[in-house]
């Protein structure tokens, strides 16, 4: 059947913010949908609220809504664009979601608007827990016993049918937020409560527990003509009972006969047939008992998934491009299969490798939360890694992590092997974490029998011996040391040891270990990704590295760069850095230079077969990018846009001769180094917060006392705002070093002057070496003190002086000139007291580029890298600064509703995992858009609940009275009522926490509040305050931690109340930049 | 232990053997599987094949004996990149390499094994031979090229059933040949479809699958001649799958002559392209042929995809049959080749490819059901 002509405009809805559970994989997907569908030649409608998505460029869609996504948008979208057709199976769980709220308002029907991929009967029978038991036994299959509740009573009366242990399930949900293990009535209870919250229905389901089961997912596609195939399988290393986003995974699965995976492949096909999938995607996951193989069903994602992201990088099948095809009208075998070129799509992928994916956990940021895994999904990133062997895959995927190890332990980060035993060592095997692969190793280290170990974990013990083997090998490693003979080298290459792992075990350096490896030629060959297992000859060079015989990189004697990634997500480096990347990778290919990309992350558009020439799917390591490096020769390689990882590589890499592009690796050390960076700004006359450096308490007295408080006190060797603290006296200042650091002559103590209640902006800027150009600065709602991050801002400046914003201008003129800048340089700016401070400067790609060039509709990444490859600005045709006619607010999302026990305020250290962007000419109006679309409903009428510290009171007055004004009820304990009330502004008066009850968290549960203003810090951890802001989580209530906040959100229920919003396409507010 | 395997073309690769010491011979193929390396072992038509599979980890979930498609190991030697030498299956009963060790069959490991492939799909499936006495590469390419080669030799009398036998209990059930004089040898006549199956190498899960679709079957050995068949007046006739060249099994092509119109007849693989010449046509022996579990076979009718289990190195071309006599059902989608035949007046079809998977996905298993409906059609 070929492609459907009566449908010309096609809606797709986006996934929104980077959330736990729902990252870049939907950026990769949904830009694969959006190109696919425009290359067939329909019009293309997106909405999506994430300004760092490639997604999201006006090129990649003919009109980008960067909208909230909800269902107010999509009518309002629906309403403007009158399409034929939308598309909800590429924007995740929150693009399926939203569809179907939609769809209950009936402005599909309304409006004639065709649901195409999943209909709604399909994505509900797959969703409604219920609708699929019935469906699955219906086709003779089993999923766990079960039964659904929608109150406390009906949990404990279906958990005695079950027995203990039961998962909780809410329905209706990302990721299995709210869900969990309970092993006993009460913990059932406390746990549904959660998941009734969490639940979109107000339902949860209680199955049976299959714990320690063996879990496997298939990735099955279907077309208008019933064809279907598997494009993979993936096998668990992790049993049953850890959120397959937080488990290893292997592909294809390792321990299946035949007879038991066309089992799996039989019911996968049935089961996409029941749920009625016409066309596309779906991920089916299931559940093995290891003792007999009964099987059971986990569940069906009847869209395109993380998994199934990782499936088409795995095996090389683009699943959501092809799922767009199907979606309108074409059938499998019309699609070509692009990898071997003269194949189709219609097959299964057979692949001759293995690929191991490890999921990236950011504990450290949240130490109050406790470092379990369980049903509810933890983790922020991923890695993958392609070997020709299970360890081999393995331990690059360990190296790829960036959390500093080596491979699989031997790096000299472990404890002495047998020294962690007893107690300790059967916990955290036994309680799944995000340590418990090295706690493995340990195990087996102590001889601890591979049996005993599998019944901790419930880990295969096929895994289990892997890790032996690895473990094995790295004994007789140590054992021959520094005579290393030849054999034993290679095996250990083919194993995954990395040089550095290798220098360690020998006591050699790692220059000498990696020339003795080069006098013995050992090195890499790359092969490649090719759907095929090498049946055909494959036109797409996608490649990995492993050691063997036969090379198969083709490599040309074209002009070629290198673009070094991100790796794998995490709170600080994200999505933003990976669009930089792609955009470097266009702007080669326009240049007419072959465009190489490195990276590690399954999830992104970067590791998409056709955004570079070639693809090397490679840990981000000095040793694993000069294999590369070596073997390609490249012009150049760019260091500056994948974020910190590459470049903690540049001085490295340039040491070992490779050609840096753009700004030298020693500009970036003048800007991080302390000292130079201070001689830097005395040489161009600029002014930094005072600061001073101490080797001990005393000293950091001493500096405290000479700078004046507050200051902010941090650990000079650990980055990213981890342990960095503002201290207001002497007693916090005491307090930090008890608990926080302990300063000592190679652990200095960096202390700054805080810039209290600074205004604090961030600056983009584009330098050519000689003319620099501002991209956008962009003015934080959070007071300074808050990581950039984390804040809100908003583009342009909406309340700093002309002469401070030309002061800031010209400072970043003459740093980018110092510096001699060739491509993105990111400056922090704070003002405090008419003085314009300089703060911060990083001469790279920094985490708002994406964000600036969607509101100014230049792409900077891009001219950034034809900056590096030589041309001039002048060449580029960027003459001058753009500041255009309309706001763009920033703002950022939070993951705190995924860790119980933390307290959501904002500070010096960074925890948002994404962003969204609101655009409108008013400046409430957007940041309202922000706010609705990083989930904050905000209301128009009700109760707002105001409690401010002192400091914040008068502040917070007009605030206050503006609610007031605009008929809110204002809700107050008593020191803000007492205040309020005295300034004439009524309140309702409310108990704290500790003030008996009812109190306020009571109202909050009540449903009695809509609105939360709270503001306080952490350091005086006010058990009152964290309690309301949990609660706030727990409800879905908006709310606010800092008065400009505050300030903020009350002026965007101000626009709201007025006019409500609309919206518009970025093509539509681009236009309006250049003509006017 | 170290082993070598030289190709007939002078290209060696050195490995390891792990299995002990041996040398063996034959033809060197790939399989793109990724799971079912048992079946693929004990396949009738792999014999005289060294089998390389690409996937590279092999040996993961042992051995099991319910995963046997013949009573022996047929391959004459397995290649793989990795083996596995702790199982972990609830199903399995032993090692991959103690099962090869007791069934005399040399398995090598530690080689680049997509290098293999890939010269094998640059230069067609070739004559080789592995060592773990002769490691001398000139040496052992001489050996190499003094093998016999695969095609113009008979390999069905290597591996087609000694004494004829039905199903039962889900195993062979012997009986004597002398038998097959008697027409009333049949146990279920009237109840199920009665079914010869001439064994040119069959697999056990063939039977099976004929078993479920209502026949029974007589497993009969290759030579068995049309007068004894037609005796034993069956409903049905099947050709089955088998080893290596069909040109110089002329015997079976005399048989199936002798039968075509006799009763419905069905063929898979070896069993299509004696059918093929049978009725008129050639065959040919294709560059490195199709063993894997994901061709994609479009059936004609139907207009539908059928992801297809395969293992053939040669095939039928169907201008030397004649559009007249008989018309194409199934098709390669990724090169247009043939994959099934039919001839209404004869009452016979045949395809290429598995139905009976094993390994392999099960798309095609209604092609078994189709077989008895045409049975049906016939008595009626």
């Amino acid at each position: 059947m070929p492609k459907r002509k009566d449908i010309k405009k096609i809606l797709i809805i986006g996934a929104g913010p980077i959330i736990i559970s729902q990252a870049c994989e939907f950026d990769y997907s949904g830009t694969q949908a959006c190109k696919a569908l425009k290359e067939e030649g329909f019009e293309v409608v997106l909405i999506n609220s994430n300004p760092a998505t490639i997604m999201t460029d006006p090129e990649t869609a003919d009109r980008v809504y960067i909208e909230p996504v909800t269902p107010e948008t999509v009518i309002k979208v629906i309403e403007k664009e009158r399409p034929d057709a939308l598309l909800p199976t590429l924007g995740g769980q929150t693009a399926l979601n939203t569809a179907i709220e939609a769809a209950k308002t009936g402005i599909f029907k309304k409006y004639n608007v065709e649901l195409i991929g999943a209909s709604e009967d399909a994505i509900n029978k797959a969703e409604d827990r219920e609708l699929f038991r019935d469906a699955m036994n219906k086709i003779g299959l089993r999923i766990p016993k079960s039964g659904f509740a929608t109150n406390v009573h009906e949990v404990e009366e279906v958990s005695k049918r079950i027995g203990f242990p039961i998962i909780v399930r809410p329905s209706f949900t990302l990721g299995g937020t709210g869900g969990g293990v309970a092993y006993n009535m009460e913990e059932v209870v406390h746990l549904s409560k959660a998941g009734l919250d969490a639940s979109l229905i107000t339902q949860v389901m209680l199955e049976e527990s299959v714990l320690g089961w063996k879990e496997y997912e298939l990735e099955v596609m279907r077309d208008h003509a019933d064809n279907v195939v598997i494009i993979c399988s993936i096998e668990n290393v992790d049993a049953m009972g850890v959120h397959t986003g937080d488990s290893i995974t292997v592909a294809p699965a390792q321990t299946l006969s035949d007879k038991e995976y066309q089992k799996l492949r039989d019911a996968s096909i049935a089961i996409i047939r029941e749920i009625g999938v016409d066309t596309g995607g779906s991920n089916v996951q299931f559940a093995i008992n290891p003792e007999n193989g009964d099987l059971i069903v986990v569940e069906m994602n009847p869209r395109v998934s993380r998994s199934s992201a990782l499936a088409s990088k795995a095996t090389g099948f683009p699943i959501a491009k092809i799922a767009a095809k199907l979606a309108v009208g074409y059938t499998l075998d019309e699609i070509p299969n692009d990898i071997t070129g003269e194949t189709l799509a219609c097959f299964e992928p057979s692949i001759d490798y293995c690929v191991v994916k490890i999921p990236r956990w950011t504990f450290e940021k949240f130490p109050e939360a406790e470092d379990i895994l369980s049903t509810a999904m933890k983790s922020v990133g991923e890695t993958m890694s392609i070997g020709r062997t299970f360890k081999e895959a393995f331990q690059k995927g360990i190296r790829s992590l960036e959390i500093g190890r080596a491979g699989f332990g031997a790096d000299g980060k472990d404890p002495a092997p047998g020294s962690v035993t007893g107690n300790e060592l059967e916990y955290k095997l036994s309680t799944p974490n995000s340590q418990r692969l090295f706690y493995l190793k340990y195990a087996i280290e102590n001889d601890m029998p591979i049996t005993m170990i599998y019944e901790m974990t419930g880990i295969d013990p096929w895994f289990l011996n892997q890790m032996k083997q690895i473990v094995d090998l790295e004994k007789q490693i140590k054992l021959a040391g520094k005579d290393l003979p030849q054999d034993l080298f290679e095996q250990a290459k083919k194993y995954g040891f990395s040089d550095q792992q290798l220098a360690y075990l020998t006591n050699l350096t790692d220059r000498q270990i990696e020339q003795k490896r080069k006098d013995i030629d050992i090195v890499p060959v790359y092969k490649l990704v090719d759907t095929c297992a090498a049946e055909f000859r494959a036109s797409t060079p996608y490649y990995y590295s492993t050691y063997e015989t036969e090379c198969e990189a083709r490599v040309s004697d074209k002009k070629k760069v290198i673009i070094l990634g991100g790796g794998p997500n995490r709170i600080g480096q994200g999505i933003e850095f990976d669009y930089c990347c792609v955009h470097a990778s266009f702007a080669l290919k326009e240049e007419g230079v072959e465009s190489i990309m490195v990276n590690s992350n399954p999830e992104t558009v970067s590791t998409d077969y056709d955004t570079s020439d070639k693809l090397y799917f490679e840990p981000l390591t000095r040793e694993d990018v000069l294999h590369i490096v070596e073997k390609e020769k490249p012009f150049g390689v760019i260091v500056q846009f994948g974020g910190q990882t590459p470049l903690n590589l540049a001085s490295d890499l340039q040491k070992a001769g490779v050609p840096i592009i753009g700004t030298s690796p020693e500009s970036i050390d003048r800007a991080e180094d302390r000292d130079l960076f201070q001689e830097m700004l005395n040489k161009l006359g600029l002014r930094q917060p005072e600061n001073g450096i101490a080797f001990s308490y005393e000293e950091a007295k001493k500096e405290a006392r000479n700078i004046g408080y507050p200051v902010m006190v941090r650990p000079s060797f650990v980055l990213g705002g981890r342990a960095m603290k503002i201290v207001y006296d002497e007693s916090d200042l005491e307090e930090y070093f008890e608990l926080a650091v302990q300063a000592s002559p190679d652990k200095p103590v960096l202390i700054d002057k805080f810039l209290e209640e600074a205004f604090e902006l961030d600056v983009d800027v584009i330098s050519d070496g000689e003319k620099t150009i501002i991209g956008g600065m962009m003015e934080h709602i959070e007071e300074a003190g808050i990581h950039s991050g984390d804040s809100a801002c908003v583009l342009p400046p909406y309340s700093i002086s002309q002469n401070h914003i030309e002061e800031m201008a010209s400072a970043a003129r003459a740093i980018a000139k110092e510096l001699n800048v060739k491509g993105l340089m990111n400056i922090q700016f704070g003002i405090m007291n008419d003085t314009v401070y300089i703060i911060e400067v990083n001469p790279r790609a920094s985490r708002t580029i994406p964000f600036v060039s969607k509101a100014i509709g230049i792409p900077l990444a891009k001219l950034a890298t034809k900056v590096m490859l030589g041309k001039t600005l002048d060449e580029l045709g960027l003459t001058k600064e753009l500041i255009p006619s309309y706001y763009c607010v920033k703002e950022a999302v939070m993951p705190f509703d995924r860790f119980e026990n933390v307290d959501p305020v904002l500070g010096p250290e960074m925890k948002s995992t994404g962003e969204v962007m609101g655009i409108d000419k008013d400046l409430g109006a957007a940041v309202a858009k922000a706010q609705f679309a990083a989930g904050q409903k905000l209301p128009t009428q009700g109760t707002v609940f105001i409690s401010v510290q002192d400091k914040d009171k008068i502040a917070a007055l007009p605030v206050a009275k503006n609610f007031h004004e605009m008929g809110f009820t204002i809700m107050a304990t008593r020191g803000t009522s007492t205040f309020l009330n005295e300034q004439n502004v009524p309140t309702m008066l409310v108990k704290k926490v500790s003030a008996g009850r009812p109190h306020v968290v009571d109202a909050v549960t009540n449903n009695e509040i809509q609105l939360i203003l709270n503001t306080g810090s952490s350091s005086q951890t006010k058990q009152d305050g964290y309690q309301i802001r949990r609660a706030a989580i727990k409800y879905k209530i908006p709310y606010a931690t800092t008065t400009d906040g505050t300030k903020a959100i009350c002026s965007a229920i101000q626009s709201l109340k007025k006019e409500g919003l609309s919206v518009k396409p970025i093509q539509d507010f681009h236009l309006e930049n250049k003509h006017g | 232990m170290k082993a070598l395997l030289a190709l007939e073309d002078g290209r060696t690769f050195p490995c390891s053997s792990f299995t002990g010491p041996g040398e063996a011979n034959g033809e060197v193929v790939f399989n793109t599987s990724m799971t079912g390396y048992q079946e693929i072992l004990t396949d009738p038509s792999y014999y005289g094949q060294m089998v390389t599979m690409t996937y590279p980890l092999i040996g993961n979930y042992g051995v099991c004996p319910e995963d046997i498609e013949s009573d022996r190991i047929q391959v004459a030697a397995f290649i793989v990149k990795e083996y596995q030498d702790f199982p972990s299956n609830f199903r399995s009963k032993g090692t991959l390499s103690d099962y090869l060790i007791k069934g005399h069959v040399l398995g090598i490991e530690d080689l680049d094994t997509r290098a293999l492939v890939r010269h094998i799909r640059k230069f067609g499936a070739m004559r080789a031979i592995i060592s773990t006495s002769d490691l001398d590469p000139e040496s052992l390419v001489k050996k190499a090229q003094k093998t016999t080669a695969m095609q113009g030799s008979d390999l069905v009398g290597k591996v087609t059933t000694k004494k004829p036998y039905f199903w039962k209990y889900n195993q062979p059930d012997y009986i004597d040949t002398n038998k097959l004089n008697d027409p009333l040898i049949w146990r279920y006549k009237g109840k199920k479809h009665s079914v010869v199956a001439l064994d040119f190498g069959i697999k056990y899960n063939i039977v099976r699958c004929l078993e479920e679709a209502g026949c029974e079957v007589l497993v009969v050995p290759a030579k068995t001649d049309a007068k004894t068949i037609k005796h034993l007046n069956p409903d049905g006739i099947f050709l089955s799958n088998g080893p290596g060249d069909p040109e110089p099994v002329t015997y079976a092509v005399d048989t199936i002559k002798d039968l075509l119109g006799f009763a419905p007849i069905f063929g898979i693989c070896l069993g299509m392209q004696l059918l093929g010449i049978a009725m008129g046509g050639k065959t040919m022996k294709i560059k490195f042929g199709h063993r894997g579990g994901n061709q994609p076979v479009k059936n004609l009718s139907t207009n539908k995809v059928e992801i297809t289990s395969q293992n053939h190195g040669f095939a039928v071309d169907l201008n030397t049959i004649g559009k007249d006599h008989s018309a194409m059902t199934h098709i390669n989608l990724n090169e247009d080749s043939l994959e099934g035949l039919k001839n209404d007046t004869i009452k016979a079809f045949a395809v290429q490819y598995h139905p009976e998977a094993s390994p392999g996905p099960h798309d095609a298993a209604y092609l078994f059901n189709q077989f008895a409906k045409v049975i049906e059609d016939a008595k009626a």
